[in-house]
């Protein structure tokens, strides 16, 4: 073992083309290592640069944050509130999380406890699956299947609306939910389950009493980067939520996303003009929003890690 | 691992080529290019123009990008474009601009559109005026309700007038406020399209619906009612012949725009889609040409 190493050490002081090639893969490693970070620097000082001649401008912050008059291109008195589509926004994102939780919660701890062999196989494959659908299918889902299958179910006259974009995100962001559920499931030591059934639990008192506690970490980790997808979703939303500027008074009301409203408004947006601030403001606000969740998810796991 | 890091590494280089090669067109080999930049309303007709063009003269490439009528005007000022497609007029500060820099701006107008407005095919009512329309659309407008405007849409069991828009920085939401809403702003709540197709798709399959877009998105599953103008006025059913004589109320003009008086190969450009062949392309694309051409219908 030690002559191995010795020799290894040896071949590494030799500059053949063997240690080129170990220190070119090392330095494209390390950047590969170094570029999330260097990214996400890079696209917030970008989205800053941007936004900040409207933020420290222009803006103001109670209209913002109050008001739901989001009129960039008026011609009498162009108003910036964003309150509409934050308050759009979180319940798209709090209706998507009413269906993904007990959705992916259930066909993790289905995949991970229960099923066996060819079906828990074929199910993990078909979660996966689901995941790769992309986002305009599911919108365009969401305009045309959807759309009319609520105006037939519950007799409402539109079917873009909060509903519909959240089943669509939910549906969206289960598979991921699913996928890091069952793997901080799987995480749970097998001596905890036979400790359980030795002392003559269940399997359901197995799972609820020892499986799911000790997989907290993981499950709250799940249940966030969800949360995550779901905010920072444009098309499927932008297709399916209806796009109007609204407080939803119900699940059947139409609203108009942050994401979507970037979406739809950029393209045409003269650079530099108020408008143009606006829109990388609100970018700047989600940028902020899914920091502190990320931030949250971490603080939260790392605080239950330590207890 | 290796083989795989080398096969990307080979990746990066045509990727790099092809690249620079779309972002440049041959320059000096005796072909002249015109950029030609703006409204997305007028993207599919610039570009049949771009591609008929090429068999009247080989010489010359007209590269097309959409973008919205401020991106191209804002390209013209920049002077990275040769025209500028518009589906609005050019504003006077940007006018002053170009103005400012040397390059009276001067206006073609090289077709028209009339803005239809779409109800759901089931929906009864055959003709709506522009006050009705701004009641409906405008901020502090008053009708909410099918039943204000004395109709019983089947299908549409709550009564409320679904309003179908565009994004606020659309040519057409900005004509459809300028001809209908008299530049006063739009009630909020309006489900804001991202496209004249989108808005037709939603009507279709809204019984509820109300939406305005461009006459060349009209379908089978739609219907259009006609426009009253003034209380006395006849009701105009939205059609090219309506949008080209001027009777149709909220029809507009569509424009290029080119920084001072066209030469060379940019004049020859816009006087042959001024010409019998480039309006009949416009026609057969569903906008009304600026002067009535004499077509075949293998043209169309």
């Amino acid at each position: 073992m030690s002559s191995k190493a010795q020799k290894a050490m040896a071949h590494m002081d030799r500059r053949d083309l063997s240690w080129y090639v170990d220190r070119a893969v090392q330095i494209l490693m390390f950047v590969g290592g170094i570029s999330a970070i260097v990214f996400i620097i890079g696209i917030f000082v970008f989205i800053s640069k941007e936004g900040f001649s409207f933020t420290f401008g222009r803006f103001d912050i109670v209209e913002f944050f109050t008001s739901m008059n989001w009129r960039p291109t008026s011609e009498s008195r162009e108003t910036y509130g964003a309150f509409a589509l934050i308050v759009g926004t979180a319940s798209i994102t709090g209706m998507a999380m009413l269906i993904a939780i007990p959705f992916s919660l259930g066909a993790a701890i289905y995949i991970g406890e229960f099923a066996t062999g060819k079906t828990r196989e074929s199910l993990k494959v078909l979660v996966e699956l689901l995941a790769a659908i992309p986002s305009v299918v599911w919108g365009f889902i969401g305009l045309t299947i959807m759309n009319g299958l609520i105006i037939q179910l519950f007799n409402v006259p539109i079917g873009l609306n909060v509903l519909n974009a959240g089943v669509i995100l939910g549906l969206m962001a289960a598979p991921i939910m699913t996928t890091i559920a069952e793997d901080a499931l799987k995480a749970v030591p097998d001596r905890y389950r036979e400790a359980a059934e030795a002392m003559g639990a269940t399997k359901w008192q197995v799972i609820v009493k020892v499986v799911i506690p000790a997989s907290k970490n993981g499950l709250v980790s799940a249940v966030l980067l969800g949360i995550g997808r779901a905010f920072g979703e444009t098309m499927a939303v932008l297709m399916a939520s209806g796009h109007s500027i609204n407080i939803p008074g119900s699940v059947f009301d139409s609203v108009r996303a942050l994401t979507a409203t970037i979406a739809a408004e950029l393209g045409e947006t003269a650079v530099g003009s108020d408008h143009y601030g606006a829109l990388f403001t609100l970018g700047i606000f989600l940028f902020l929003i899914t920091f502190i969740i990320n931030l949250t998810a971490d603080v939260m796991v790392r605080g239950i890690r330590n207890k | 691992m290796k083989t795989h890091t080398k096969s990307y590494l080979l990746l990066l280089p045509i990727v790099a080529l092809l690249i620079s090669a779309c972002g440049r067109p041959e320059e000096g080999s005796g072909r002249s290019v015109i950029q030609n930049k703006g409204s997305d309303t007028l993207v599919n007709v610039a570009q049949a123009w771009a591609e008929a063009y090429q068999t009247v003269n080989p010489n010359v490439a007209v590269a097309v990008t959409g973008g919205g009528s401020g991106t191209g005007i804002a390209a013209l000022m920049n002077g990275t474009v040769d025209i500028a497609n518009a589906s609005r007029e050019m504003k006077e500060s940007e006018m002053k601009e170009l103005t400012a820099a040397g390059h009276a701006p001067k206006e073609h107008v090289v077709g028209y559109d009339a803005l239809a407005i779409f109800l759901h095919k089931d929906n009864p009512i055959q003709e709506i005026s522009l006050q009705q329309l701004k009641a409906i659309y405008g901020d502090g407008g008053t009708i909410e309700k099918w039943s204000q405007l004395g109709v019983k849409v089947p299908g549409c069991k709550s009564d409320e007038i679904i309003r179908v828009s565009r994004q606020n920085n659309s040519g057409t939401y900005a004509y459809f406020r300028e001809a209908v809403l008299d530049e006063s702003d739009f009630k909020l709540g309006s489900r804001d399209m991202h496209g004249s197709k989108d808005v037709v798709d939603l009507v279709m399959n809204t019984a509820c619906a109300i939406g305005y877009s461009g006459l060349a998105y009209a379908t089978d599953e739609v219907h259009m009612p006609c426009v009253i103008s003034t209380p006395d006025s006849a009701c105009v059913a939205p059609t090219i012949d309506s949008a080209l004589d001027g009777t149709y109320p909220i029809a507009r003009p569509l424009f290029m725009y080119t920084a001072g008086e066209p030469t060379g190969a940019t004049k020859d450009y816009l006087d042959w889609i001024l010409s019998n062949d480039g309006q009949c392309i416009i026609l057969g694309k569903g906008y009304a040409p600026a002067t009535p051409p004499t077509c075949s219908t293998t043209a169309m």
